[in-house]
Parts: C-alpha cells; structure tokens; sequence
C-alpha cells in the first residue's frame, strides 16, 4: 500500500526569457514508488528534476517534501533529496573515495558516520574493489554506478534521477536498475527520466509522460494501455501521445 | 556548519596537488623568472655587469681636443665605441646596432675653446640617436659633457682646472649595510603575476565544475551561496598565498632577500593579496563564458594590469598620466606593499594602505561575483 506524498509538485512554472519549459506541472511521489518520467526532448524533464532539487527557483508554483514546502538555497529539507544529474557529475582527478568523502561532506558528514556511508554505496553500486582508483580510469558505466552512489551517500527520502543509464552497456545497466529496485523495496522515493521505454516499463510504477511543458499524461503502465487500447507497447503509447514529428 | 567548508576546501587542495602541471605552473614557473629577473638587474656576481652602450664616433675635427675626447669616450666603462666614417655611423644607429653616434665637426676644437670663455659661436656635437631608446641616450649625453669639458679644459688650462665635484653613489635601501636586492622586487612582482594566474585557474575550476554538473550537485545540498563561494574562495586563498609564500620562502632562503620591514605588514599584504586575487577567480566564474574563452580574455587582464602594476618594470618608466592611473590596478598597491616590507625595509604603517586596498578591491570584486554568478541550474 502507497503512502501519503513524499514529495509533491504544485502548478510548477518556469520560462527562459520566452520560452516556457515547464508549464503548471503537478506530480506526486510517495515512498516505495518509482515514478518515470518520459517526454521528448526540450518536453520540460530536466528542468522540472531541477524545480525538484531546488537547484531552480519556480517562477510560480511550490514544491512539497513529506508536506514541508522547500524554500531556500540552505533548506535543511534539501537533505531529504537526493540528485544523480544526468552528466556524470563527478572530479574524474580524484578516487572514487575521495569523491564520495567530498559529497558526504559537503551534506556534513565525518569520521566513522562518513567511512560506513561511503562503504555501503559502494557495496551497493559494486564498486567497493575500485573505491581508490581515480575515477578518470573507470568505464563509463562505473561513472554512472559511481554517479547514482553520490546521490545516495547521504541517505535521502527522495532519489531524482536525469537519465541515469545514458551510454551505458547492459551489465552496468542491469546493476543500475536492481539498485534502484533495492531502493524502492527500503521505501525511498525514486523519479527517473529517461529516453528508453523499457527501462520505465520495467521500473515504473507510475509513468508521468510531459509534452511542452506539461504533464499530457500521468497513469500505470497497466492505465495508459487502458486508455490506448491500440498501442502495443510503452513506445506505442508515447508517440500516440506526443506525436510523431521530429524533436531537435 | 564548519564540515561542508572544510570538506570543499579539502576537496580543492586535492585536486591542486594531483594536477602536476597547476602545481609546476604555480610554485616553479615564478621560482625560474624571478630569479631571471632578479639575476638580470643584480645578485649574482658577474651578471650583475651591464652591458656597454654601442656607440659610434667620427672625428672630423682630428685636433688634439677632438682627440682627447674620442680616447676618454673610448676608455669609458659604460661605453662599446666604434671610431667611424659618418655613413658607418648613421647606418649603424639606423638598424639598432648602437645608441648613439656622436660627429665632432672640423673645427669644434678650436671653437670650443673660444666658447669655453664665453666667446660667441658655439660649436655643435652632433648626436645621430635611436629614437627607442631615450633613457640611453641620456646617459650618453651625459658620459659625453664631462669629456668635452675634461678635454677643453686640459687642453687650454694645463694643470689650472679640475671638476668640482666627485659624485658619490649610495642606494636607499632598510639600512647602511643592506645591499639592495633586485630579487626582492622580481619575486613582488612575479609573485603576483602567478598568485593572479593561479586565481584564473580557480575561476576556469569552477566554470569546468559547472559543465560537468557538479555544481547541480552542489545546489542541490542544503548550502547558502555565501558557503559555497566562501569554501571557494577559503581554498583559492589558501592556494594563492601559498604560491606567494613558497615563491619569497625560495628567495630568502637561497637568494638572500630579507624581509627587513614588518614581518606583520608583509603577511598583512600577502593574505589582503591573496584574498583579491582569489575573488578575482571567482568573478571569473561568475561572468566567464566557456573556460577556454575565458582563460583567453583572463591571460590577458592578468598581463595587462601586472604590466600596469609594476610587475615586470617599475612604474616610473611610465608617464606621469599613466603613474596616477596606475592606482586603480590592484597588482600596484599588492608590489609596493610587498617592495616596502622587504628590500625598502619600512614598518607595519607603510603596509596598511597597500593592504586596505587590496582588501577592498577583494570585497569589490567578491561582491559582484555573488551578484553575477549564474546561481539556476537548468
């Protein structure tokens, strides 16, 4: 059984000098739920993930963790977040220990707290045998275990995911996705995007799919096949929704 | 409240040390040009000797005047001195190959020594000169009056004239005792220059950060904008004053600069120096395109007010209009400072301007960076 919002977005609304990337997106989340969000590109998906994170002031609209609204750079209900932005965002210079020391520090963390933090997202991502290897000789796959890992350090409510499993080969794909089903099964609350149907049909719980910056569509898989009888599959139900022309 | 600024500044001096080429470019590059430096204007023994002035001279007199003038202008120390045809001369001159060439007239001998007691008719020296090269050619001017008077003098007063005068050469410097060191003012000035080079690559550090998305990261930590530019600009001072002090730390060491003013007044200019170059970097940031646009239009901020400051040659060469200018260029205040606390000698009051200054151009700067900077992530 679902529980009440962990995280809740209200009538979010953000432009760009003229342009309107997100326009009036509603969406919940609640713990235990994997909620992917689909759209094609320039739909409004990292940007809102940014509304989300708090990295990106809305110009209208609120968002809620576990019923607190965010507000302000130095919120402490930002630590209830955790980001895995869609570049690997990581100092390829130094180890993946040394990272992970940076980012648990940076959400201030020390000393014995700090060591089994770091020891247990390595465990969890695989790469514990790597940990004081420079992150400049890791595959790009490790990169991506090694991104999703910081955005875990700190032991968050909420996990925003912008398109983990891009340039990724399968072995380190599969080991993404039983990590976030881990996630899922300790309660956290994961909203994915990504560009790849059957990674949202195997993971999703929720799909929202966004168009021009608005929510077009927000259901189950098993709810969206309802309502497009005809589509044989995620994809079908996607272009049905978002059309078939060319998005640059 | 402290972990997350210690962790970033941690983080920072990390990755300094592993990058071998910021390292090298920090703490070597200064070490090697201003000792060069240092070594070209004095220090080391046989270095130290300037280089003759090449001059040229055609004596179209041939009198025994004209005669002692080229032998006394052929034994002068100062001078490289060509005897020579009028065409030689010009044309020498003409392509750099000397200052100066000096033409003494058929018959300047005799009119000299009519005009030596006030006769009428003076006689002309031609000076054929560089127009490149104006303070040598004073010199040359110079060297040349007192041995045409030595020359007329001897010549029509045997014995019944000397000079009146002998002139007795004494540096200014922290004390009687205290040779000057020109090191002292190359380490200032180079300091500077790769305190300020090192600031570009914190404010490039930054901009790369944020083409990789780690500054998403970052923002989306519960951490004010104050905390991250301020654990930005801990690390960038920490690095900038350390380049500066290993720079002098060299120099005391082994080449024999002293600070022989306040001790306190020279730390005072290093940190208010450090915290302005830092802020720099950070205004960088804040307002930098892309980092190799960027480092293009830093280098050259950088070489522009380090030549501005006095860096690389003092300031006096610089036109009364341009020395009054030359306030407003943080580099300025960040050499005096550093040139009165060591090879000047003076006290912690002569420190304290220099250090106000930079001070507040370091809260100028630091300002606008957290105005400027581009704070949403998209």
């Amino acid at each position: 059984m679902l529980h009440s919002p962990m995280l809740e977005a209200r009538s979010l609304a953000k432009a760009f000098g003229r342009v309107v990337a997100v326009d009036g997106v509603s969406l919940t989340l609640a713990p235990g739920q994997l909620l992917g969000l689909l759209g094609p590109n320039g739909a409004g998906k990292t940007t809102t993930v940014s509304l989300l994170a708090g990295i990106l002031p809305p110009d209208r609209g609120e968002v809620l963790v576990d019923g607190h609204r965010m507000a302000g750079d130095a919120d402490p209900t930002k630590r209830r977040i955790g980001l895995v932005p869609q570049e690997v965002a990581l100092y390829e210079e130094l180890t993946a220990r040394d990272n992970l020391r940076f980012f648990g520090g940076v959400y201030g963390f020390r000393g014995a707290v700090l060591e089994r933090a770091l020891v247990s997202v390595l465990e969890l991502v695989g790469l514990a045998d790597r940990a004081r290897d420079r992150v400049a000789t890791y595959s790009g796959g490790m990169k991506r275990r090694l991104n999703l890992a910081a955005g875990l350090l700190h032991d968050p409510d909420i996990l925003l995911l912008d398109e983990p499993t891009v340039g990724v080969d399968p072995q380190s794909r599969h080991a993404i996705f039983e990590n976030l089903e881990a996630l899922k099964r300790r309660g956290k609350a994961i909203l994915y995007t990504t560009h790849y149907m059957e990674e949202a049909e195997r993971l999703s719980d929720r799909i929202v799919v966004m168009d021009h910056g608005q929510v077009i569509a927000d259901d189950t898989l098993a709810g969206l096949h309802r309502d497009h009888p005809g589509a044989r599959d995620l994809e079908a139900v996607f272009l049905a929704l978002t059309g078939r022309t060319l998005r640059d | 409240m402290l972990t997350p600024l210690l962790a970033m500044v941690r983080k920072d001096l990390r990755l300094f040390f592993t990058d071998r080429r910021a390292v090298v470019m920090s703490f070597a590059a200064p070490i090697v040009i201003a000792s060069f430096f240092g070594a070209i204007f004095s220090g080391v023994p046989g270095m130290a000797e300037r280089a003759r002035m090449a001059v040229h001279i055609v004596d179209r007199d041939g009198g025994p005047i004209s005669r002692a003038i080229v032998a006394a202008v052929r034994d002068d120390k100062h001078l490289a001195v060509t005897v020579s045809h009028p065409d030689d001369a010009w044309a020498a001159v003409r392509r750099g190959a000397a200052v100066a060439a000096v033409i003494i007239p058929p018959g300047f001998g005799d009119a000299a020594g009519r005009a030596f007691f006030g006769g009428p008719n003076k006689p002309e020296l031609k000076v054929l000169h560089d127009p490149t090269r104006p303070a040598e050619l004073a010199m040359v001017r110079g060297i040349l009056t007192e041995h045409v008077m030595r020359a007329v003098s001897r010549e029509l007063l045997p014995g019944r004239f000397t000079f009146p005068y002998d002139v007795r050469e004494e540096a200014v410097t922290a004390s009687a005792t205290m040779a000057y060191s020109s090191y002292a003012h190359a380490f200032a000035g180079m300091g500077v220059q790769f305190l300020l080079f090192a600031a570009v690559d914190l404010g490039i550090g930054m901009l790369v950060e944020r083409q990789r998305g780690l500054w998403k990261r970052l923002r989306s930590a519960p951490l004010s904008r104050a905390m991250l530019l301020g654990g930005k600009a801990a690390s960038g001072a920490l690095i900038t004053l350390t380049t500066l002090l290993v720079s002098f730390a060299f120099a005391i060491l082994l080449l024999r600069v002293r600070i022989n003013g306040s001790v306190l007044g020279f730390l005072a200019v290093s940190v208010a120096c450090a915290l302005m170059a830092t802020t720099f970097g950070l205004l960088l940031a804040a307002v930098g395109g892309t980092p190799a646009a960027t480092r293009g239009v830093a280098t050259f901020i950088v070489l522009i007010t380090v030549m501005l400051g006095g860096a690389w040659m003092p300031t006096f060469f610089f036109p009364a209009w341009l020395q009054r200018l030359t306030v407003v260029v943080p580099v300025r205040w960040a050499v005096d400072g550093l040139d009165a606390m060591t090879w000047r000698g003076l006290g912690f009051s002569a420190a304290i301007a220099p250090t106000l200054m930079l001070l507040g151009f370091a809260a100028l700067f630091g300002a606008l960076a957290l105005l400027r900077f581009p704070w949403d992530e998209a």
